[in-house]
């Protein structure tokens, strides 16, 4: 009798809850959430609400702002793969060894998140810049950063960089080393068993933290505008084009273009999300 | 012990009471609220002193005066959105229309209640050149030249780059007369030899100070001589071209909140006086240029003489200049279409 009422009852409490109140927390959790997220979002679809299909189609279709979406989106995945790559190793490097000043290493992966990213922007700016520290010496091998496309992409690589060495630094902590000796033991060589074993296992940490990163690229605004010298066509992004819209007091216009940003960024997720627990339920057989 | 209700509300109201007496001193200050725009720091926390000076001496009351600064459109969206600001003093005609137009906040004609289309202070658009200016710019037509780099402002998202814009197109106007085409293809020029737009005034400084960007910043001259006083050893250098755009720096009471904090005589005062002697050499002092003939005449070294355009000889209206030149889909749309 008492199983039967508990599959009826959705919101089942499994064990001995350390926080008392599940309705308490749920409500406050749910509150919270409508309150920060959901409300504002459903603001942003109200002021796209007075335009026609037309006026919003032409609005995310005009030639310049679709000039925005290509060359955000290629620098965002540029940097967001290079992000991936430099991040797993950087991840690797911090799980695996030990060596003086690892705690500091550790502790400046968020220092993206600390620093205000007007800051960073012209901090980048400035190195970058062909009289520069990075900028004189690139400049000489015949590359500008500064002012380019490509500083786009080094201001999204420095405020997306915490994502993936975030997502996959618990993931590698918690291997089972024990893997790892069964398979050396079996004979296999030590790319094989980072292919077979340790790779399988972060792979979605690692998908995750890319994916994180390449969105919070997307929304990038205060570190890229210092560097991107914002020419028409070549190296505005998108937000640039919402803040445009801002100073013209056109906030449809602004929220249009921003709904473009947000239901890429939230597709994405939903896509990754549901590819993670498909990968997760082969991997360890049943979830 | 019982718990009594009627002994906590009268604690609770000594303790409300002792709150409002220990408030009362601040309230007797009047206070009011400046929303202002972003390089006008320096400049209005100078002013301030010099008001409430001459307020104590009129009135014989202190005032606390509290800035806010911030980009001018963001600072109007601000306002609109509810921030009481009692006076507004802004580097652009169009944010205060905003103001009457969003938010009715103020009547339509706000421009006529104060002196000079109610700008206290002016400024033109001019040229930063680097030491000994190479590429020898002296007027509007060398902006063009192949070898020229450039850096403004962005005119999409700031007042400093819609200024050079209209200053070039009132160039254009004056020495092709009508025709268009030939105008077209001039500000297509030298919109071509921008090589950074900066979202804001400060930004294209730094692009041009720090990271020696371009051969020549477009700002406001104000500005330019600010930075010429600030970077000595760079020895920079100053172009005035012969015609340029009267740059005006609109000031207005927000009567809708100026009423509603009480303030409506001190704020029409506190932008009165900055057409007052002491006020206008204070300004002079910024390096604005200046209504007022006596003070204007002692600082006639700092300032060239040269052709001021306004919005009206070069579109007609504000209004129109934003439909027409600057919201997307208008002239600089086109002119940097590719």
């Amino acid at each position: 009798m008492s199983s039967a009422s508990l599959i009826r009852n959705p919101f089942k409490v499994t064990g001995r809850q350390v926080l008392p109140g599940f309705a308490l927390s749920l409500g406050i959790s749910l509150l919270f959430i409508s309150l920060i997220l959901l409300l504002p979002l459903t603001g942003l679809l109200v002021q796209t609400s007075g335009m026609s299909w037309a006026d919003y189609w032409s609005v995310i279709t005009d030639p310049r702002v679709v000039a925005s979406y290509r060359v955000t989106l290629l620098m965002a995945l540029g940097a967001s793969l290079a992000n991936g790559i430099i991040g797993l190793l950087l991840a690797w490097v911090l799980v695996r060894y030990s060596f003086p000043g690892k705690r500091l290493i550790d502790a400046l992966v968020d220092l993206p998140f600390a620093l205000p990213t007007a800051v960073a922007g012209i901090t980048l700016a400035t190195l970058f810049a062909s009289g520069g520290w990075y900028g004189e010496w690139l400049a000489k091998i015949g590359i500008e950063v500064a002012y380019n496309p490509i500083g786009i992409l080094v201001a999204m690589l420095f405020t997306s960089l915490p994502f993936v060495v975030r997502n996959v630094q618990p993931v590698m902590e918690d291997l089972n080393s024990g893997d790892e000796e069964a398979a050396l033991s079996l004979g296999a060589t030590d790319w094989t068993v980072f292919r077979r074993v340790i790779f399988p296992s972060i792979w979605p940490a690692l998908v995750i933290g890319i994916a994180l990163s390449f969105i919070r690229s997307l929304g990038e605004f205060g570190a890229i505008i210092f560097i991107a010298g914002n020419m028409p066509y070549l190296s505005e992004v998108t937000s640039l084009m919402i803040y445009i819209r801002l100073q013209e007091f056109d906030y449809a216009a602004a929220s249009a273009i921003a709904s473009v940003i947000l239901m890429a960024s939230l597709s994405l997720l939903f896509l990754v999300n549901i590819w993670q627990a498909r990968y997760l339920k082969r991997l360890k057989g049943t979830l | 012990m019982p718990f009594n209700l009627n002994k906590l509300k009268s604690r609770l109201a000594l303790i409300g009471l002792s709150l409002t007496l220990g408030a009362t001193p601040a309230l007797a200050e009047s206070s009011l609220l400046n929303s202002s725009y972003d390089i006008a720091r320096e400049l209005f926390a100078s002013y301030n002193e010099l008001f409430k000076e001459h307020w104590q001496e009129k009135t014989g009351e202190t005032v606390e005066i509290n800035q806010s600064h911030g980009g001018s459109s963001r600072q109007a969206q601000a306002i609109i959105q509810g921030l009481q600001a009692d006076v507004v003093t802004f580097n652009q005609v169009t944010d205060i229309n905003i103001l009457h137009k969003r938010g009715n906040l103020l009547p339509e004609d706000w421009q006529q209640r104060l002196p000079n289309a109610s700008s206290p202070y002016y400024s033109t658009m001019a040229f930063l050149v680097r030491k000994g200016n190479p590429k020898n710019i002296q007027n509007w037509d060398d902006l063009t030249r192949e070898e020229v780099s450039l850096v403004i402002p962005n005119p999409k998202t700031s007042g400093n780059g819609r200024y050079s814009y209209l200053a070039a197109l009132g160039f254009a106007q004056q020495t092709w007369g009508d025709d268009q085409e030939a105008i077209d293809s001039f500000m297509k020029g030298w919109l071509g030899q921008v090589a950074v737009f900066d979202t804001g005034g400060r930004g294209a400084t730094n692009s041009f100070v720090e990271r020696k960007m371009g051969d020549a910043l477009l700002t406001f001259e104000s500005e330019i001589q600010g930075i010429i006083k600030a970077f000595p050893e760079r020895e920079f250098e100053i172009v005035v071209p012969k015609i340029s755009f009267l740059a005006e720096f609109p000031v207005a009471v927000v009567d809708r909140y100026a009423k509603r904090n009480g303030n409506q005589e001190l704020a029409q005062e506190y932008l009165e006086h900055l057409y007052s002697k002491e006020a206008q050499r204070l300004l002079a002092g910024f390096n604005y240029r200046v209504y007022d003939k006596e003070v204007s005449a002692e600082f006639a070294d700092r300032f060239p003489e040269l052709k001021l355009l306004g919005i009206k000889e070069i579109a007609g209206n504000w209004d129109k200049a934003m439909k027409e030149h600057f919201a997307s889909g208008g002239k600089l749309d086109q002119l940097q279409r590719r």
